[in-house]
């Protein structure tokens, strides 16, 4: 009951907020848009990493930074206002915070990929079960933009987590492979976005939508690892900055 | 029993004693006043007594349970008012209530009919559906009040309830804290003299972490053998002007 009253308010907190809307939706929606304009624009069928197919998934990572900042946004506000010293002072635990913060994020960061594939479809992506996988496959990325976004807020005031997100959407951008082939690029730069989560991410959600579902384990287990390695951090700091 | 029982009560940061040794006991039903300037320890205190904070030394016992070791026993039988306005800002005035009625165990149902009443007790029925973030600065500090009493609790902490209020907000706020007085025991911190005579059983005077004095505004000037509470208090403080 305390930790579904709690996770309401944020809720409510963050779709109230048309900006949230704005570039959680917005953006991404322009962004294949705007590929499909440039695609259309090339002669023949264009690069095929802007194939719809292969972009979309990207997109829907990308839309994900959104949520960092979302979550972060909440906490660092929170904190800054006296706010959460009130819900410090009241019975709810560090669990009821983290899952309070977390869980209205997660039917968010899935209505985007719905919204995305969605759109995708309507710009020629076959519609078929593969869609469902491969918003399945987006979950682990999901909950890893939630628990950075969280671990953000819980370090950063507001003003600080909108200028680290701007730092961090390029990263997840450009890491991801979402604008050019990492493999074609090769050396350190494939090095460096091999080793972040993004990259693996977008493989796996292309990976399942082409059904290729051999390639997931891998990719997903690197997804996964961050995840769980970045809740962990999130949890471990905001325990801390309970008790100062 | 006693609502409170402080005994030692300390906190030390690296270069500052913020609390030093405080000792106070509190009867249930008490509205008590911690007094002192800036730096003096008050808000220390109360982020202590309400378990936001950790005694680097001592205890204190809130209606029997130790801070240090019963945190949650305590908890749902408090509540704070922050010392800025701590509210929801995108939510309604009616969510805030309900929210917080809500996190200290109320039902769905139970906590509309609290935040019902309770907006009607501090007159912010007409606002109900306002955002807390378009109140006004004197309605949001009393939205702030009404979310900490919506637990029913039976410590109330009170931070600087009238900090940056105009005159009619904060005498107005004084007369919902006076209806208070003898159902729940505050403690509530302000450097306003006027404020803790005006409101207090009892006044604990603070100045730089130490209790320097305890009693009523009168006995505290017979005490000094001054004509006013605030050369009472400057006195007390060491800091004649």
């Amino acid at each position: 009951m305390k930790l579904n009253a709690f996770a309401g308010r944020n809720r409510k907190e963050i779709f109230r907020d048309p900006l949230s809307l704005l570039f959680g939706f917005g953006l991404p929606l322009f962004l294949l848009g705007l590929v499909r304009v440039v695609n259309s624009s090339i002669p023949g069928s264009g690069p095929e990493i802007f194939r719809i197919e292969n972009f979309a998934p990207g997109v829907a990572v990308f839309s994900f930074a959104f949520i960092s900042l979302f979550a972060g946004m909440l906490i660092a506000k929170d904190r800054m206002s006296s706010f959460l010293t009130r819900l410090f002072a009241s019975p709810l635990t560090p669990k009821d915070y983290l899952l309070g913060y977390a869980l209205p994020l997660l039917p968010m960061a899935l209505l985007q990929c719905a919204v995305c594939f969605a759109a995708a479809i309507f710009m020629g992506l076959q519609p078929n079960i593969n869609i469902l996988y491969a918003t399945l496959s987006l979950l682990p990325a999901a909950i890893f933009f939630i628990a950075f976004g969280l671990l953000l807020g819980s370090i950063f005031t507001d003003k600080q987590v909108g200028g680290f997100f701007s730092i961090f959407a390029q990263l997840a951008a450009l890491g991801s492979g979402m604008w050019f082939d990492l493999a074609l690029v090769g050396g350190t730069v494939k090095a460096i976005a091999y080793a972040l989560p993004f990259s693996h991410a977008f493989e796996a959600a292309k990976a399942a939508l082409a059904g290729n579902f051999f390639a997931l384990p891998a990719h997903l287990a690197w997804v996964v690892a961050y995840a769980l390695g970045t809740g962990v951090c999130a949890a471990l700091v905001f325990r801390k900055k309970m008790k100062q | 029993m006693n609502a409170l029982e402080i005994r030692g009560l300390t906190k030390q940061y690296k270069n500052r004693m913020a609390v030093d040794a405080l000792d106070l006991s509190i009867k249930q039903g008490e509205l008590i006043a911690l007094l002192g300037q800036n730096g003096a320890g008050k808000t220390t205190t109360i982020k202590m007594l309400s378990c936001l904070l950790t005694p680097t030394s001592g205890d204190a016992l809130m209606l029997g349970y130790s801070i240090k070791t019963d945190a949650t026993k305590i908890k749902p039988q408090i509540n704070v008012s922050p010392q800025e306005t701590a509210v929801a800002p995108t939510l309604s005035v009616r969510e805030n209530l309900e929210l917080i009625a809500r996190i200290y165990g109320s039902a769905k149902e139970a906590a509309k009919e609290k935040a019902q009443a309770s907006m009607e007790v501090f007159g912010l029925t007409e606002h109900a559906k306002d955002r807390a973030k378009a109140l006004s600065g004197g309605m949001q500090r009393r939205l702030s009040i009404a979310m900490a009493l919506i637990s029913e609790p039976k410590i109330l902490f009170l931070d600087e309830p009238t900090l940056g209020l105009d005159v009619r907000a904060r005498r107005e706020l004084w007369k919902k804290i006076g209806e208070l007085k003898g159902k729940i025991t505050i403690i509530l911190t302000t450097h306003y003299m006027e404020e803790a005579e005006a409101l207090s059983d009892c006044i604990a005077i603070l100045h730089e972490g130490r209790l320097k004095a305890l009693g009523s505004a009168e006995e505290l000037k017979q005490q000094t053998r001054t004509g006013s509470f605030e050369d009472a208090f400057l006195t007390l403080t060491g800091a004649d002007i």
